[in-house]
């Protein structure tokens, strides 16, 4: 999921990847940066998800190069949504772009199943985003602060993670701001309350 | 290379709130449809593109940078910035000095647009964020603005305040230079009025051909295109081009009011 | 030397046998979208004196999930047709971006865009035809409402087959089931549309919108209206139906003979 706040925007994600029933990593890292400050949560195929993570991740470097400023958060989307239209019938990927700049801020855009993009105030997305449509509904508030945002994304996640089988594992999140990417990790072992920033 | 330096004038004028591009255009034949055969062509819809030399090779031209302004939109889902145009364009031409089987192409174009200086948002996009808008955006930060470039047969291109070329290239220039573009405090307006005098001024030297004025303009969002590249309109046109007339007809006599801007220019040293 | 280049690097035929090819391939036959995945519902229009009226709910479903809340449907063109969709949202934005290069195209000339909503329809319905014959349809049927070449109101539709089809009232999805009928009580065939008025119109479509939220349970009570006359397009993106009726369900009880 990823959400806007008052100076940016935050991405979190659980750390279960399954091959069916079995877990096949319990410590994934699904928050994938393509830019300095464009990152993206990928659900879905972690192997389709990957590539097209790299896949955008090269033409944003090359962009960045080419004209001598770094990529807006809309280019990003606009990438991953040419990908994951013209390739819909081989792809199982649902990806979050979420994205800081200084022109237009912290943005987040969702592109489900189909291809489409969606430009949103927050997103949420995956297999455990079914039980936590009531949470996010009920809790959001537009303009939070870094810590109420914080707050917002780990309780919902906390919510997937208890009642998806799919989820769980620890809770990574990555806070998109004028001043940079910063990860945080919360722990089951410690009911996630810490240790929080790891960077 | 002898073509470009001698296609009608065509200038173009980067002002603090759009471009402005203007071109003499000599009538060639009474048959000729007055109003017609334009010279100045739009390139998605913020880019204008005027060019001196051979007309075919021009058109050619264009049809390219409308190509790359659309592929790039295939790709970014929105308008190409300017910068990027003209360095497409630039590697373009280039191409046409490599090879035995062409010959490098016979115009150097002016190309002008805006930068959209508002948030941009995604071809066909569906949703619209928070209401309040985004959170963290930098107040002020200073993004878009007017980009004026002009590209040669080599395929050489520089950004310019003020551009010019074609026959009367030289006296543009000179004029150009009066203006003190890089302060950045003419309006289009004035650019529009600026831009039919120098036409005028270099149409001087071929004084026995007739000639019809063409001008286009790109303003900023709130400016009166709205960030479009267009045609100036009629009685704008009408107006700037009897100024012009009625300045160069009072030079004749005594030098005009032109004369202050120069000095005030040499003050400043 | 061999001058097949497929033979290079294959074991010699005379020597090894002929080769079977269909060791080859690599994967099935090339498949298709079967099934729309982000789905729109309705839209419904009715023409007027004057113009047309269009209006499409803010919906946009994942399955039966209520996944997109905010998804304007109504795409205007030129500042004169409205294309009303409904079916894939990423096929919408597809042929949104597809008009719009055509109307960037378009005003390369000095007259500007002159395609009008008849135009309009017309093209839509090849590209529809052409992707479903590729065997990759475009998965929408559309609404193209504007004026046609003689200036009188316009109003047809287009699905993912490439048919057309018009009408003075029209409706996609559900709404071909539900608002038609109404809309075709209100404006029956024998009055004129010189008759109905803007607000005729407008009145209809909430009236419709209404009833589709009652019973399309892919619909929401949000939704966008558009109103195309000579002067151009009017939309509003944040109507919601209104004067809803529920205090009747008070007097039910049971599902028969109970009455407590």
């Amino acid at each position: 999921m990823a959400i806007n706040f008052k100076d940016g925007v935050i991405l979190g994600a659980d750390s279960r990847t399954t091959t069916g029933a079995y877990i096949a990593n319990r410590v994934t890292d699904k928050l994938t940066q393509v830019h300095d400050t464009i990152w993206c949560c990928r659900s879905g195929s972690a192997a389709d998800t990957q590539a097209v993570a790299d896949i955008v991740a090269y033409h944003l470097n090359m962009y960045g190069i080419v004209n001598n400023e770094p990529p807006t958060t809309q280019v990003a989307a606009s990438l991953f949504q040419e990908l994951c239209y013209e390739n819909k019938e081989m792809l199982s990927a649902g990806i979050i772009i979420a994205g800081y700049d200084p022109r237009h801020g912290g943005q987040v855009y969702s592109i489900p199943l189909g291809g489409s993009l969606h430009k949103q105030p927050f997103s949420i997305g995956g297999s455990g985003s079914t039980y936590i449509y009531g949470y996010t509904d009920a809790h959001w508030k537009e303009n939070m602060t870094e810590e109420e945002g914080i707050q917002f994304v780990r309780g919902a996640l906390q919510e997937a993670i208890k009642w998806d089988g799919s989820s769980g594992g620890v809770i990574r999140l990555v806070v998109l701001t004028s001043k940079g990417a910063q990860r945080h990790l919360y722990l089951p072992d410690t009911n996630y309350t810490g240790p929080g920033l790891t960077n | 290379m002898k073509a470009v330096e001698n296609g009608g004038t065509a200038i173009g004028i980067r002002c603090k709130d759009g471009v402005v591009l203007a071109v003499e255009k000599i009538i060639t034949s009474k048959l000729l449809k007055p109003g017609a055969n334009k010279k100045i062509a739009t390139v998605d819809r913020h880019v204008g593109i005027v060019s001196a030399g051979l007309v075919p090779d021009g058109r050619h031209f264009v049809s390219r940078a409308r190509d790359e302004a659309s592929s790039w939109r295939g790709i970014y889902k929105g308008p190409i910035p300017i910068s990027a145009l003209a360095n497409r364009l630039g590697s373009y031409v280039q191409a046409f000095t490599l090879y035995s089987s062409v010959r490098p192409f016979g115009v150097t174009a002016i190309v002008g647009g805006w930068d959209l200086e508002d948030e941009l948002a995604v071809d066909g996009q569906v949703g619209s964020g928070p209401k309040m808008g985004s959170g963290g955006k930098v107040e002020g930060a200073k993004s878009g603005g007017p980009g004026l470039y002009m590209i040669e047969p080599s395929g050489l291109y520089w950004g310019y305040y003020g551009a010019a070329t074609g026959k009367g290239r030289q006296a543009a220039k000179a004029e150009l230079e009066k203006l003190d573009l890089s302060s950045g405090n003419l309006s289009i307006f004035d650019g529009v009025k600026e831009a039919a005098r120098i036409i005028y001024i270099a149409h001087e030297d071929s004084k026995d051909k007739d000639f019809e004025l063409e001008m286009s303009w790109i303003s900023s969002l709130d400016g009166p295109t709205k960030g479009k590249h267009e045609e100036v309109p009629r009685e704008l046109l009408k107006e700037a081009e009897d100024a012009a007339r009625r300045e160069l007809e009072g030079e004749e006599e005594e030098e005009g009011p032109r004369e202050d801007v120069n000095e005030s220019e040499q003050m400043e040293e | 030397m061999n001058h097949l280049p497929e033979i290079w690097g294959r074991p010699r035929n005379d020597i090894y046998g002929s080769y079977n090819p269909s060791y080859l391939k690599t994967s099935g036959p090339i498949t298709h979208t079967s099934s729309p995945t982000v789905t729109g519902t309705s839209v419904v229009a009715v023409k007027f004196n004057g113009g047309v009226a269009i209006a499409a709910d803010k919906l946009a479903s994942y399955g039966s999930l209520a996944r997109f809340t905010d998804v304007k449907r109504l795409r205007v063109f030129a500042n004169s047709s409205v294309v009303g969709f409904g079916g894939d949202v990423s096929d919408m934005q597809y042929i949104d971006r597809l008009l719009e290069s055509i109307d960037i195209r378009e005003h390369y000339s000095t007259h500007g865009n002159m395609l009008n909503a008849k135009n309009l329809l017309t093209y839509l319905s090849k590209v529809f035809y052409k992707r479903r014959s590729q065997f990759n349809p475009l998965w929408n049927h559309v609404l193209v409402a504007g004026f046609d070449g003689n200036g009188a109101p316009f109003l047809s539709s287009a699905d993912l087959l490439g048919n057309t089809f018009s009408a003075p009232h029209m409706a996609t999805g559900f709404g071909a089931h539900l608002a038609v009928p109404i809309l075709r009580r209100l404006f029956p065939e024998e009055r004129p549309i010189e008759d109905i008025t803007k607000d005729n119109a407008v009145a209809a479509l909430q009236e419709c919108m209404k009833v589709l939220f009652y019973r399309d349970a892919r619909s929401l009570d949000e939704y966008s209206i558009a109103v195309i006359t000579k002067d151009g397009v009017e939309v509003k993106e944040d109507e919601k139906v209104q004067a809803q009726s529920w205090a009747f369900a008070e007097a039910i009880r049971g599902y028969g003979a109970q009455t407590a």
